[in-house]
C-alpha cells in the first residue's frame, strides 16, 4: 500500500499542501484550497499538480499556510495565502513566472521559527493528509505496529518505553514505561487503554493539532500500548469543543479497521484492539484522569479519590492505562527509531521533545516542538521572534491555570519537568503564554482563578469555596479595595486549598497566585498600599479604604 | 482476619487490613471531624475535614477514603490541620446562607456543632449570599438549598439504601445543587418514595420535615445501620 501511494504521489510534478487544521481553516484555508483546485483545473494541470489538505505546520498566526513541493526544488512554505493570490502560486511554480506579490509571502527556509525546532511527534504533521490512511502509510505509518506485533513481546515494548525515558506529556511527567509496566502486571480480565484528549488549558492546542493533523499516529500509539499492556479496548476522549479532531479520528479509525490495522486479528496476529471515541461535554475537570473515566462510563464527571489508581482499578474496575494524546504520539518514533535514538534528545531526566503552544505577546505565535532542556530565551526570542513592538519581556506562564509564571531572570534556565517545578510552575500540557510589561500580574492571576472557579466541579469543599474566595480577594486587589490583611488571607487560602483539595484541579489552582506572589509581590503591594497598578491595567473603581486611627 | 499495625498520634495501634484510616482513628476514640462521611453509606471523600498528616507523604490524606497500611505514621491534630479544618468550615459557612437563629435544626446541626468544636467564632471571608430557592413542593418534606453543604449524603442514601435515586447533583462548582428527578419540583418526582431517609441523614437543616419550626428538627441516623445490618448480616436489633 505504501508503494502504490508513493507511486501515485510521484505522478505529480508538484504537490500543494494546504494546512487544514482549525486555525488555518478559520482564516480561510478551505477557500484557498478550493481556489487552488479551480486554478489547476482551469490550466488543465490536474495530472501534474495535486492539491492536498494537510495538517498543521506551526506558525498558526500567519495562516492560511501553503507548502509547495516541487520536483527537484526545495519545499517552499507560503504564509497568509488568500484566495486572490492563490493562483499566483500556480503561475510561479508551474509556469516559472516571476510573481512579485509572492516575494514577501514565502517563508525563508532558515527562519529560526523552524530551524530551532526538533519535530519528533509533529514530524509528519503538515505533510500527510490526515483524512487518508495511504498518505500516512506511505510515510512509514503502521510499520511500528507491525514491528511490535511480529518481533516484540509486551514486556519488551514496555522496557523499550522505560529505556526511552519518555514521561507523560499531560503535565505531571510520570514515567510512561513505569505506568505501562504497572498496567501490564496488574491482574484483571479486561484491561483498557485511554487517550486523554480533553485538553482544557486556555491557549493550549497541542492535542487538538495532533489529532487533527496526524490522527493515525495517535491510533497506532494506542494500539501498541494496547498490545504492551494486554488491553483489547481503547477509548480516545476528545474534548467537546474539537469537532474537527473527532471527525478526523473517526474517519481514521474506520479506515484503519477496514485495512485490518485495528479491530480483530490485527495484521493477521492474535491481537485484537478496538478504539472508540468519547466526546467530552465541556468540563475542564474531565481532563483529570479519574473524572475522565467517570465520564467515559457515563457518570457525572467528577474526580474520585485515589487510591485505587487507574492502573489497578480503572474503567469498570479493570486496570486502565491512561496517557495523554501527545504521549501516544511519541510511541511510534520510539519503536521505529529505537529508545536510544529518542533518549539522545532532552535532558538527563526529561527525554525527547515537547510540543508547546506559544501564545501571548510574541511576534510568532503558534505550535512548536522543541527538545526538552531548551531555554526559555530561545523559545521567546529565537522561535517567537521576540516581544511584539520591541517591549521588554516580563514573564511567561507555563501550564495554564495549573501552572505558574517564570520571570525574566530565569530566561536562561533550561525548560524541563524538574526545573519548572522548582521555579513554582509546571510543565503542564504545554501552554506557554508570554507577557510583556503591559501585563498586570494580579490581573493575570485573577483571570486564571476565574477559570478555576468556573471549572471547579464542586465535589470538595476547599476547591469549591476556596476558588470563589480567592477570586473575590483578587477582585478586591485589582479594584483597589483590598487591605494588607486580605493579602495574608489570600496566601493562607492558597496553601490550604493546595494541600487539602481532592484532585489535581484544586491542588494546582492556587499556583498562578502563588508564583506571581513569589516573583511580583511588589505589584500586589503597589495595588493595595499605593492604589496604583504598575502595568496600568487595573481600573480602580473603589475609593481607597481609610483606616481610622484611634 | 489479617491485621496491620500503624502509629496514630504516637500510639501504636492495630487495625484490620480492610479498614480505612478513619475506622482506625475512631477505634482509638479520637474525634476527627467528618461531614460527608456517614457510617452505612459509601465514602465520598468530598468535605476534606477528616484530612490527616501521613508521614512520608507530600500530601494530606482524607482518612475516610485512605486504606490503612502497615507501618503508616499518622497525625490527626497538628496545628496546621486544625487551622485548615477551621478554614474549611469558614468556607462552608460563607458559601450559602446559614442563618442558625431561624433554622429548624438550630442546636442539632452537625455543621454548627463542628464549627463550635473547632472554635470558629467568626467567618473572615466574604459571605457570598447566593439567591437560592426553597423547594416545598413535596407533601411531607422541604428542601432548603440555602442550608445545604453539598455533602451528598442524601444522594447516596437515596441511591444505595432506598434504591430510588431520586436525588442527585446538578451544576458544578459553587453552582452545584441537589436536584430531585429530572431537575423538577420534588413533589412532582414520581420516583420519590417519600421514605424520608434523605431527611434523616442530612447533617444540616437543608432537608427537614414539614411543620417543624426553628430548632425543632432532630435527626436520627441509627436506622441506617439497623437496615444494613438486617439486610446484609441478618442481625435484627429489636431493643
Amino acid at each position: 500500500m505504501a508503494q502504490s501511494e508513493l507511486d501515485r504521489q510521484k505522478q505529480f510534478r508538484c504537490r500543494m499542501l494546504v494546512c487544514a487544521s482549525t486555525p488555518c481553516i478559520s482564516s480561510g484555508a478551505l477557500a484557498v484550497e478550493e481556489a487552488l483546485k479551480k486554478a489547476v483545473e482551469a490550466e488543465g494541470l490536474q495530472t501534474e499538480i495535486e492539491t492536498v489538505a494537510t495538517g498543521c505546520l506551526g506558525p498558526c498566526s500567519r495562516g492560511p499556510l501553503v507548502t509547495v513541493q516541487y520536483e527537484g526544488q526545495p519545499d517552499v512554505a507560503y504564509e497568509g495565502v488568500t484566495v486572490e493570490i492563490a493562483p499566483f502560486l500556480l503561475a510561479k511554480h508551474a509556469k516559472g513566472l516571476l510573481v512579485p506579490e509572492l516575494d514577501n509571502k514565502a517563508i525563508p527556509a532558515d527562519w529560526p521559527f523552524f530551524a530551532k525546532q526538533k519535530k519528533l511527534v509533529l514530524a509528519e504533521s503538515g505533510t500527510v493528509d490526515p483524512e487518508k490512511l495511504e498518505s500516512y502509510v506511505a510515510r512509514g505509518g503502521y510499520s511500528a505496529l507491525g514491528q511490535t506485533l511480529r518481533e516484540m513481546t509486551p514486556e519488551e515494548v514496555c522496557n523499550e518505553m522505560v529505556k526511552s525515558g519518555l514521561r507523560g506529556r499531560g503535565g505531571a511527567g510520570f514515567p510512561t514505561g513505569l505506568k505501562w509496566n504497572m498496567v501490564r502486571k496488574a491482574p484483571g480480565e479486561r484491561k483498557y487503554v485511554v487517550a486523554n484528549g480533553d485538553e482544557g488549558d486556555p491557549g493550549a492546542y497541542m492535542d487538538r493539532t495532533l489529532m487533527e493533523s496526524d490522527p493515525h499516529r495517535v491510533l497506532e500509539g494506542m494500539a501498541i500500548a494496547g498490545f504492551a499492556v494486554g488491553a483489547d479496548q481503547g477509548y480516545i476522549y476528545v474534548r467537546g469543543e474539537y469537532p474537527l479532531a473527532a471527525k478526523r479520528l473517526e474517519k481514521a479509525i474506520r479506515q484503519a479497521e477496514r485495512k485490518g490495522l485495528l479491530g480483530s486479528r490485527i495484521l493477521d496476529s492474535n491481537f485484537n484492539f478496538r478504539i472508540d471515541i468519547r466526546m467530552g461535554a465541556g468540563a475542564f475537570v474531565c481532563g483529570e484522569e479519574t473524572a475522565l473515566m467517570q465520564s467515559i462510563m457515563g457518570r457525572r464527571g467528577q474526580p474520585v479519590p485515589r487510591p485505587p489508581y487507574p492502573a489497578n482499578r480503572g474503567l469498570w474496575g479493570g486496570p486502565t492505562l491512561i496517557n495523554n494524546v501527545e504521549t501516544f504520539g511519541n510511541i511510534t518514533t520510539i519503536i521505529t527509531k529505537g529508545a536510544t535514538f529518542y533518549a539522545a534528545y532532552g535532558t538527563e531526566k526529561s527525554k525527547g521533545a515537547k510540543i508547546f503552544a506559544l501564545a501571548g505577546k510574541v511576534n510568532n505565535t503558534g505550535l512548536i516542538e522543541v527538545t526538552i532542556g531548551i531555554t526559555l530565551r530561545e523559545i521567546v526570542f529565537d522561535i517567537g521572534g521576540g516581544i511584539r513592538g520591541g517591549r521588554p519581556f516580563k514573564a511567561a506562564q507555563t501550564g495554564g491555570p495549573s501552572g505558574g509564571c517564570i520571570p525574566s531572570e530565569y530566561l536562561v534556565t533550561p525548560i524541563d519537568y524538574e526545573t519548572l517545578q522548582r521555579l513554582g510552575s509546571i510543565m503542564g500540557s504545554g501552554g506557554l503564554i508570554v507577557m510583556d510589561d503591559q501585563s498586570c500580574m494580579p490581573d493575570v492571576a485573577k483571570f486564571f482563578m476565574e477559570f478555576c472557579m468556573d471549572e471547579s466541579c464542586g465535589k470538595c469543599g476547599p476547591c469549591r469555596g476556596g476558588t470563589v474566595q480567592m477570586h473575590r480577594i483578587l477582585g478586591k486587589i485589582t479594584n483597589g479595595s483590598a487591605t494588607m490583611e486580605d493579602l495574608s488571607k489570600l496566601e493562607e487560602l492558597c496553601i490550604m486549598v493546595k494541600e487539602t483539595s481532592l484532585c489535581g484541579l484544586g491542588m494546582t489552582a492556587p499556583n498562578p497566585i502563588y508564583s506571581t506572589l513569589r516573583y511580583f509581590r511588589d505589584e500586589y503591594e503597589a495595588h493595595i498600599r499605593d492604589h496604583h497598578c504598575p502595568a496600568g491595567v487595573c481600573q480602580f473603581t473603589e475609593k481607597p479604604l481609610r483606616i481610622a486611627v484611634a | 482476619m489479617s491485621v496491620v499495625t500503624l502509629t496514630i498520634n504516637d500510639k501504636l495501634v492495630s487495625a484490620p487490613r480492610t479498614a480505612t484510616l478513619l475506622d482506625a482513628i475512631q477505634d482509638q476514640g479520637i474525634d476527627v471531624p467528618t461531614l460527608c462521611h456517614l457510617k452505612g453509606l459509601s465514602e465520598r471523600g468530598g468535605c476534606r475535614l477528616c484530612v490527616v498528616e501521613v508521614e512520608g507523604s507530600p500530601r494530606l490524606a482524607a482518612s475516610c477514603v485512605t486504606p490503612v497500611a502497615e507501618g503508616m505514621v499518622i497525625r490527626t491534630h497538628t496545628e496546621k490541620i486544625i487551622k485548615y479544618r477551621r478554614q474549611m468550615i469558614e468556607l462552608l459557612l460563607a458559601e450559602r446562607n446559614h442563618v442558625c437563629a431561624v433554622c429548624v435544626q438550630n442546636g442539632n446541626c452537625e455543621l454548627q456543632t463542628l464549627a463550635a468544636k473547632l472554635g470558629v467564632t467568626s467567618v473572615r471571608y466574604d459571605y457570598i449570599c447566593p439567591d437560592l430557592p426553597m423547594d416545598a413542593s413535596h407533601e411531607r418534606f422541604v428542601m432548603d438549598h440555602n442550608r445545604c453543604v453539598l455533602c451528598g449524603r442524601c444522594n447516596r442514601v437515596c441511591d444505595e439504601v432506598e434504591g430510588a435515586h431520586t436525588l442527585d447533583m446538578a451544576g458544578r462548582g459553587i453552582h452545584s445543587k441537589v436536584i430531585a428527578g429530572m431537575n423538577q419540583p420534588w413533589g412532582t418526582s414520581r420516583s420519590c418514595t417519600s421514605c424520608g431517609k434523605c431527611v434523616q441523614v442530612c447533617p444540616t437543616g437543608a432537608l427537614f420535615k414539614k411543620g417543624s419550626t426553628a430548632a425543632e428538627m432532630k435527626k436520627q441516623h441509627d436506622f441506617l445501620l439497623w437496615i444494613l445490618d438486617g439486610r446484609e448480616k441478618k442481625i435484627w436489633r429489636w431493643s
